[in-house]
């Protein structure tokens, strides 16, 4: 089914889920009356990305008021938001929620945590377990956080899931000022597109602006069809609000064309994985 | 080498983009700097001066006696060039106060105690213009500690902190930081006659290579050796970076909570911004 996408490339305050709640409403409402049916958030669009200790005081919980209004705004509009997720065992997560008609339709808690270089995720969260597409109005989805879409397995196991539809909401720090490009955007161009034509599924990324502590979040939000081609693509390192329209004739012609996910031998995957694995618990 | 060329036309970007975003979202739209007439603090005024329009960035010339008078002259025709604020508050009077009680001072505790001189200064003008201090100084001498702690090296925001003494020179050019001053002698002008690269022991140049491999791209010795440094020259800045480290931290502080400052009480600067 054809539908029309909205990447809201925002710049949230660190910490302050009230304001950032406010400004996510806004744009939710600028979609809806532009017409959209989707509209995806960054990673940590409510809370801001360097929380340190700020985890406990900026998380959510799915039934909290601030999750329940937006859940109530789905009815509207579909919406792909990323926040800290709290659970009943006081555990806190680095989630996505796809919310859909008024119901949360998927959760996603980020399975690979960075805790490298500038990025210090696993010292304050707990790790995701599982990656799961699901069906949404428009198709099969998967989602992924940020750091997921660098381990092929995810992506994979979305697509072997059925997604056809990879939606991938992201906080990616700018670095790298040597080339012609920004290093960190040239990184993930290359990888969004090499996931879509890889796995001929839409890949739909929205990145953050603004800086926290001098560290900058480039931006350049993208739409990426089952091609690998770039349909659409947010400025650099400024808000932005990239409307693109996500036609279902794109999808079914790139599996014609190229279908390699029809010729995936699951079997023989699962088969030199399970050898590995074994391998390596001996 | 590729790795210090950099994209000037992004890197204006990022480092206006910081000053512009980092400044206001704490509710303030002026700064103050200290412009001395060299490359770093013009640099810096350029780069302000473009953030936030040249009429919210005050820069302070604080020149000593025996302050070389070009440099004075260098940092007025940085600050017309970029359209700032321009004014010059002498520190000889507090400076020499100080020095007739002890006059037996070296050139060393002279240069810091000015250098400490003028953070005041510019520190007493973020209160009074209810403007944020921009530092200067550069990664290059941030990883060597060729600056003063709690002097050239205090600020609220420095933009140029992560781009060695290399980049400073392109995105000068770029940026239209006037020809003199670019090409001049880096010099910290304490005493007459005196130059960074005189008193360092090697140019600029060729550490940024070094450093460059050494801290960014985190080559080893061997490694740094066989790319053909001297190994004598790879010791000596290895240990300047080593030895200058508790420049670059804040002071320590005796544990004896569960919550101590910074180890275990941990928050963004930007808490809340």
């Amino acid at each position: 089914m054809d539908f029309t996408a909205v990447l809201a490339q925002i710049k949230p305050k660190l910490g302050c889920v009230a304001d950032n709640l406010a400004t996510i409403e806004e744009q939710i409402v600028k979609a809806r009356e532009a017409g959209a049916d989707l509209i995806i958030f960054p990673e940590l669009a409510l809370s801001g990305y360097f929380l340190k200790d700020l985890v406990p005081e900026v998380a959510l919980r799915t039934d909290s008021p601030e999750i329940r209004h937006l859940i109530a705004l789905s009815r509207g509009i579909s919406i792909a938001i990323g926040f800290v997720e709290e659970t009943d065992d006081y555990h806190f997560f680095n989630s996505a929620l796809y919310l859909e008609d008024g119901a949360i339709r998927h959760l996603h808690r980020k399975v690979y945590l960075p805790t490298y270089g500038l990025f210090d995720e696993q010292r304050y969260l707990a790790h995701g377990e599982s990656f799961r597409a699901y069906d949404s109005k428009f198709g099969r989805f998967g989602m992924l956080i940020c750091e997921d879409m660098w381990h092929l397995s995810a992506s994979y196991i979305l697509a072997m899931d059925g997604a056809t539809t990879l939606i991938c909401l992201s906080s990616s720090p700018s670095r790298g000022i040597e080339g012609d490009s920004l290093g960190s955007a040239s990184a993930w161009q290359k990888l969004v597109s090499t996931t879509a034509m890889f796995l001929n599924c839409r890949v739909l990324y929205s990145n953050r602006v603004g800086f926290e502590d001098g560290v900058n979040f480039w931006g350049g939000s993208e739409y990426i069809a089952p091609s690998g081609e770039s349909i659409a693509r947010g400025s650099l390192l400024e808000e932005d609000f990239v409307t693109a329209r996500v036609t279902e004739g794109a999808l079914r012609r790139e599996r014609i064309f190229s279908p390699m996910m029809r010729d995936e031998n699951l079997f023989v995957t699962m088969q030199e994985l399970q050898r590995i694995a074994h391998k390596r618990g001996q | 080498m590729a790795g210090l060329h950099a994209n000037t036309d992004l890197l204006r970007k990022l480092l206006v983009g910081f000053v512009r975003d980092e400044v206001r979202k704490v509710g303030v739209s002026t700064v103050v700097l200290g412009l001395s007439g060299g490359i770093d603090s013009a640099l810096v005024a350029f780069i302000a001066a473009e953030a936030l329009g040249p009429e919210n960035v005050h820069a302070i010339c604080m020149p000593y006696k025996s302050s070389n008078p070009e440099s004075e002259a260098h940092a007025r025709l940085v600050a017309t060039a970029c359209g700032v604020h321009f004014s010059v508050v002498s520190i000889t009077a507090m400076v020499d106060a100080y020095f007739d009680v002890f006059s037996e001072a070296d050139n060393m505790r002279r240069g810091n105690k000015m250098a400490r001189e003028r953070m005041t200064i510019l520190f007493d003008h973020s209160a009074l213009l209810r403007a944020l201090v921009l530092g200067t100084s550069n990664k290059t001498e941030l990883l060597l500690g060729y600056g003063t702690l709690y002097g050239d090296m205090a600020s609220a925001l420095n933009p140029i902190g992560d781009i060695y003494k290399s980049q400073v020179w392109q995105l000068s050019a770029a940026m239209g930081v006037p020809t003199e001053v670019i090409e001049k002698q880096p010099s910290a002008d304490l005493w007459a006659g005196q130059t960074d690269e005189e008193e360092l022991g090697f140019s600029y140049r060729q550490v940024d290579q070094l450093l460059y491999r050494m801290v960014d791209q985190r080559l080893t010795k061997p490694e740094l050796v066989a790319d053909g440094f001297e190994s004598d020259f790879v010791e000596s800045i290895y240990s300047k970076i080593q030895n200058s480290h508790f420049k670059r931290r804040l002071p320590v502080i005796a544990k004896v909570s569960n919550r101590t400052i910074d180890r275990d009480f941990r928050y963004a600067r930007d808490w809340g911004k």
